[in-house]
């Protein structure tokens, strides 16, 4: 799965969990200054990613995740050690 | 050996609650520790909470609670024969609340016991007091959701002083009034005792302690399922259901439960606005409260959801008396 499909992808889910903008969802943005995401709406974004791209994101990974791009980074990752 | 008669179904008869004269609002935590209202509303959804005074306890609480469901249920005291009370803030463990309460009450000599599920226990009290009215063992159950939280919760400490909160609810379960009548929907629940760490008072000098992440985890991928089955099991579409009352934990677990419900247009219990989280009471003061209001109806389908420490949980559907 490319970059490209992950972030799409992410895109979706920060839309339905935490009303973001799709357009905004860019690799450089950061979920809680950039992008207004608290810590509750990303343990959701965390399980529906979980769900979607099949991997898994334990809380204390999660709280490295500050851009898009290292939520993008580590599902890339996690999928291919799957 | 004879066994005693049994009746085929029971129901709800009454409902009853009681909330503590004080109240809590956000701005006066804001006044005593580092947090701020818009802050406890956007993560946990409570405006204000009920704190009961400095000598006022759980089975004070309960009494009146209970008191006021045998009165809705049209029940004098000596109709009832079995008193439970779901609580986790009982100052010791004994003696329990349950025999004191009824005795405050004027039930005379009816069985009692104290019954700790957490969170859940007002849902495990239900199905306890539905078996006792079916199999015979109980006629008329008291059943309590009792809850003096404040007890156990260190008042300086922002993780859960803005959260925790006391209270009483209170219904009063007996025989379904025809015999293909079912009040009492069967039960969904089950437990997951290898997360027991995440939410715990670890000895009598401790206070509550909880993993709030953790637990938002857990109870916003474990429990709509849960939910979903005990529609399944009772025969009811959840969009056919007249209200979803779930423990009032977190209004943002809530909301994330009631998505996965799929019972879009469904009124959703949201007490802990005004109420906080009272554990044990939880449901019974949203189910009460929400009759009182008129937005639940006699006969209504309910479900109901607990969930908390232990993990454990339940889920029911209910008719509203
Ligand atoms: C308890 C709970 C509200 C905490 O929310 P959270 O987002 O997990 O909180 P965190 O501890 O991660 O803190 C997030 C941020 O808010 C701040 N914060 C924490 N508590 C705060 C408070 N009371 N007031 C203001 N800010 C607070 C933290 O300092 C942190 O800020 P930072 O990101 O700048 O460091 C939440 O986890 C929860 O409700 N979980 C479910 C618990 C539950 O329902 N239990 C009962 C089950 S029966």
């Amino acid at each position: 799965m490319a970059n490209e499909e992950i972030r799409e992808g992410l895109a979706e889910i920060l839309e339905e969990v935490a009303g973001v903008q799709p357009d905004d969802v860019s690799e450089d943005k950061t979920f809680t200054d950039d992008l207004d995401v608290d810590s509750l709406s990303m343990v959701e974004i965390a399980l529906a990613a979980e769900e979607r791209f099949g991997v898994k994101i334990p809380d204390d990974e999660l709280a490295n995740l500050k851009t898009v791009g290292d939520a993008v980074t580590f599902i890339e990752k996690a999928k291919a050690a799957a | 050996m004879r066994i005693s008669p049994a009746v085929p179904g029971a129901r709800i008869l009454g409902l009853g609650e009681y909330q503590p004269a004080t109240v809590v609002t956000n701005a006066d935590l804001a006044a005593r520790m580092d947090t701020s209202d818009e802050w406890i509303r956007t993560r946990v959804g409570i405006r204000s909470r009920r704190i009961a005074g400095p000598t006022e306890s759980v089975a004070d609480m309960a009494v009146i609670a209970g008191g006021k469901a045998l009165a809705a249920a049209g029940l004098d005291p000596t109709d009832v024969d079995l008193v439970i009370v779901a609580t986790c803030t009982m100052p010791s463990p004994i003696p329990h609340a349950a025999a004191q309460v009824a005795a405050r009450l004027g039930i005379p000599a009816p069985g009692a016991y104290d019954l700790n599920a957490a969170c859940a226990g007002f849902v495990y009290g239900l199905t306890a007091a539905a078996s006792a009215v079916t199999s015979g063992a109980a006629n008329r159950v008291l059943l309590v959701g009792a809850e003096k939280l404040s007890d156990w919760v260190d008042r300086d400490d922002r993780s859960t002083a803005i959260i925790f909160a006391d209270g009483a609810g209170a219904a009063v379960v007996g025989p379904a009034a025809t015999e293909d009548e079912v009040g009492i929907g069967p039960v969904v629940w089950g437990s997951t005792g290898e997360q027991v760490d995440l939410i715990r008072i670890a000895d009598r000098n401790s206070y509550l302690w909880q993993e709030g992440q953790a637990v938002f985890r857990w109870a916003t991928t474990a429990l709509a399922p849960v939910a979903v089955e005990a529609c399944r099991r009772a025969g009811i579409a959840p969009t056919d259901l007249a209200a979803f009352v779930p423990h009032q934990a977190n209004l943002r677990i809530i909301e994330a439960i009631a998505r996965r419900l799929g019972a879009a247009g469904v009124p959703v219990a949201d007490d802990i606005v005004d109420a906080g989280n009272t554990s044990s009471a939880s449901i019974p003061l949203a189910l009460a409260r929400m009759a009182a209001r008129g937005d639940v109806r006699p006969g209504d389908p309910v479900l109901l959801l607990g969930f908390g420490a232990g993990l454990t949980y339940a889920g029911q559907v209910v008719l509203c008396p």
